[in-house]
């Protein structure tokens, strides 16, 4: 028998019952789409956070309070920044952040509830944003806390339109604040929409936004930017011994972490990668739910088409050409299913890419890994029933009913 | 005359089950049968004649003894010479025809050339000579039909032409007119009589007296055994106390 003649009879084994066969792939289908499309979830996701990341600025460095530490100072503060800036050598900039509560921010006849990012004038440099507009704030207005703030492009839009928003006051709950710049258009990025950010001194959020008073100097995050990419470890060397000496810790011990862009990628893949590979045991189950579909619909349309097998042998078919057969008709259900799979499994993507928040980049070596399990799975579970097809004795196989 | 005979057979045995139980289906049958012949082989059920039936078409093996089939040694074959036997020596009629359902006549007929390795016959070439088989036995309007829609004489024609499609030496069928009527008995029976005409030899494994009175020569099996052999074998063979089947149909009409 050639391969097309094997494929052939195969073929219409797999269409001669059609309901049957569709439910038997069903399985394969499934796994195969959800193997793609939680691979295309999750390098979306990672795609994401390092778009994200990368976009802070090069070869930053970043300062946050490790949570949770006993004893010691709980917190970053504002003097930690300071002090970063004065004493450590080869870097170009530092600058502290920290957020308001929610305000109410009303500035022409519009408000809107949002919060504000307090920061230091070195924000644009190390953070590599630009200015549209006017001027970001300088570092002597931070020290004076004086009342002045720059807002996002599409805030600008928002609020004033066509007008110009340099030089108009503008209300952040009950605190009112001259507009001094108008930040360039830079859209959303990962999952911060810098257009629609409002800045003002860190300085004032300590002064007039924070709740409590004894921890009105806490920074969230202090970025320090490096002179290049060389002197990054000795740069980290010196804040981490300097706010060691500061916060009273150990060196081995610290209440803070010092992170480069790469090292925050690295712990976000970390993390993304044992979802992912929760993810890949679950579609590989559903893989061998679907391997044990096919190899039961096998067995059933073995038993069922003994008569025919004993037909086929009586003509001269061998136990081989038997085999063949129906571990063509396996692989046949398998690949079909897939097939049909794959294409779920990509529109699946593309649709969840569409519909909700979430970012699918599909990865075209997962349609491979998907469509080769497919495979694997036919194989290996349409073995067993061919064969036992192929074993039966012609005599007993022409006298089944 | 010296012509090498189709099937020669030297004390086949067939043995069922092991030691205290064994049964011996099969009790040492030497036959043989020259080109040309149409042989019915009758006896009752139990007899041996199945055994002896499936081991002639290479469907099982003896225990012991031999066979040989047109000059060459079957009795020792591996399961997949013995399909190429089948394939290329053996044209087989079953009394349940024994058709592929939900597919063509014409499919069916061509059925034995998908297994035959040596053919290295186009599609086309196939098809031709499938349609020339069912031509043969009267069904060349009849080719696209699927069995379902045929009536059981035209079935066993179509069986009868994918027994012939391979030329086989040895046609072998088994209580051909067993699932039909007497007008399309005596139809099937006229068209073996024609194969045989044609110089065909033909095995016919039946225990209708009147079926094997069509034949040349009838051997007689009984408790593995062949217990006559020759132009009035039948009378002996079909007694009525020896076959439960053979009396309930005697005192029927």
């Amino acid at each position: 028998m050639t391969r097309t003649e094997v494929m052939h009879v195969a073929w219409e084994g797999v269409t001669a019952n059609k309901v049957r066969s569709l439910l038997t792939m069903l399985g394969i289908i499934i796994g195969v789409a959800a193997v793609i499309i939680m691979i295309a979830v999750s390098a979306g996701t990672e795609a994401t956070i390092a778009e994200q990341i990368n976009s802070l600025g090069a070869n930053l460095l970043i300062i946050t309070a490790k949570r949770g530490t006993p004893g010691a100072a709980q917190t970053l503060i504002y003097e930690d920044a300071e002090a970063i800036a004065a004493e450590v050598n080869s870097i170009i900039g530092v600058s502290a952040e920290q957020s308001t509560p929610s305000l109410v921010v009303k500035a022409g006849d519009t408000s809107l509830e949002m919060t504000a990012l307090g920061t230091t004038a070195d924000f644009p440099d190390v953070r590599d944003v630009a200015v549209g507009d006017g001027r970001f704030f300088a570092a002597e207005e931070v020290d004076r806390k004086i009342k002045v703030a720059v807002i996002g492009y599409g805030l600008a839009q928002d609020f004033f339109g066509a007008q110009d928003p340099i030089g108009q006051p503008i209300t952040l709950g009950t605190t009112k604040f001259t507009i001094v710049g108008v930040m360039a258009e830079k859209g959303v990025v990962g999952d911060v929409d810098y257009d629609g950010r409002i800045y003002i001194p860190i300085t004032v959020v300590f002064q007039n936004f924070t709740t409590s008073k004894l921890a009105n100097d806490r920074v969230r995050t202090v970025y320090a930017q490096a002179e290049n990419q060389e002197v990054i470890d000795s740069v980290i060397v010196q804040i981490e011994s300097l706010l060691a000496h500061r916060h009273d810790v150990e060196l081995d011990n610290p209440d803070f972490i010092v992170q480069t862009q790469q090292e925050i990628i690295d712990t976000q893949e970390a993390t993304t990668s044992a979802f992912r590979s929760m993810l890949a045991w679950v579609a590989g189950v559903s893989l061998l739910v679907g391997g044990i579909g096919i190899m039961n619909i096998m067995l059933v349309s073995v038993t069922e088409r003994t008569r025919e097998i004993g037909i086929r042998q009586s003509v001269g078919a061998k136990p081989s050409d038997i085999r063949w057969q129906f571990l063509t008709e396996a692989l046949m259900l398998s690949l079909v299913g897939g097939l049909i799979g794959v294409v779920a499994g990509v529109g699946g993507s593309w649709l969840f890419g569409q519909s909700g928040d979430m970012r699918t980049v599909v990865v075209p070596s997962s349609i491979l890994l998907a469509f080769g399990s497919a495979a694997m799975v036919g194989i290996f579970f349409g073995y067993f029933p061919a064969n036992k097809a192929a074993q039966l004795d012609p005599i007993e196989a022409l006298r089944h009913e | 005359m010296n012509t090498q005979p189709i099937i020669q057979t030297h004390d086949l045995r067939k043995v069922y089950g092991m030691a205290d139980i064994a049964v011996n289906a099969l009790d040492g049958v030497s036959i043989r049968i020259d080109p040309g012949e149409f042989v019915a082989i009758m006896g009752p059920s139990g007899s041996g004649k199945s055994t002896l039936m499936n081991i002639l078409g290479a469907l099982d093996r003896p225990s012991s003894g031999q066979y040989i089939l047109a000059g060459e040694d079957v009795s020792n074959m591996s399961k997949n010479e013995l399909a190429s036997i089948r394939n290329r020596r053996i044209g087989f009629i079953f009394q349940s025809y024994n058709l592929l359902a939900r597919t063509t006549a014409l499919k069916n007929v061509m059925l034995p050339l998908l297994y035959d390795e040596d053919n290295h016959l186009s599609a086309a070439e196939r098809e031709a000579l499938g349609v020339q088989a069912l031509a043969s036995v009267g069904l060349a309007e009849r080719v696209h039909h699927q069995p379902h829609e045929l009536s059981g004489g035209q079935r066993q024609r179509v069986a009868i032409a994918r027994a012939l499609i391979n030329d086989p030496v040895l046609i072998l069928a088994d209580e051909p007119t067993g699932n039909l009527d007497t007008r399309s008995s005596y139809e099937i029976m006229d068209l073996l009589h024609e194969l045989h005409g044609r110089g065909r030899t033909i095995v016919m494994v039946t225990h209708e007296p009147d079926i094997a009175a069509h034949t040349q020569r009838t051997i007689c099996v009984r408790d593995g055994l062949v217990v006559s052999d020759g132009r009035d074998g039948a009378e002996g063979c079909t007694s009525a106390a020896s076959d439960p089947r053979q009396q309930r149909q005697e005192v029927s009409p």
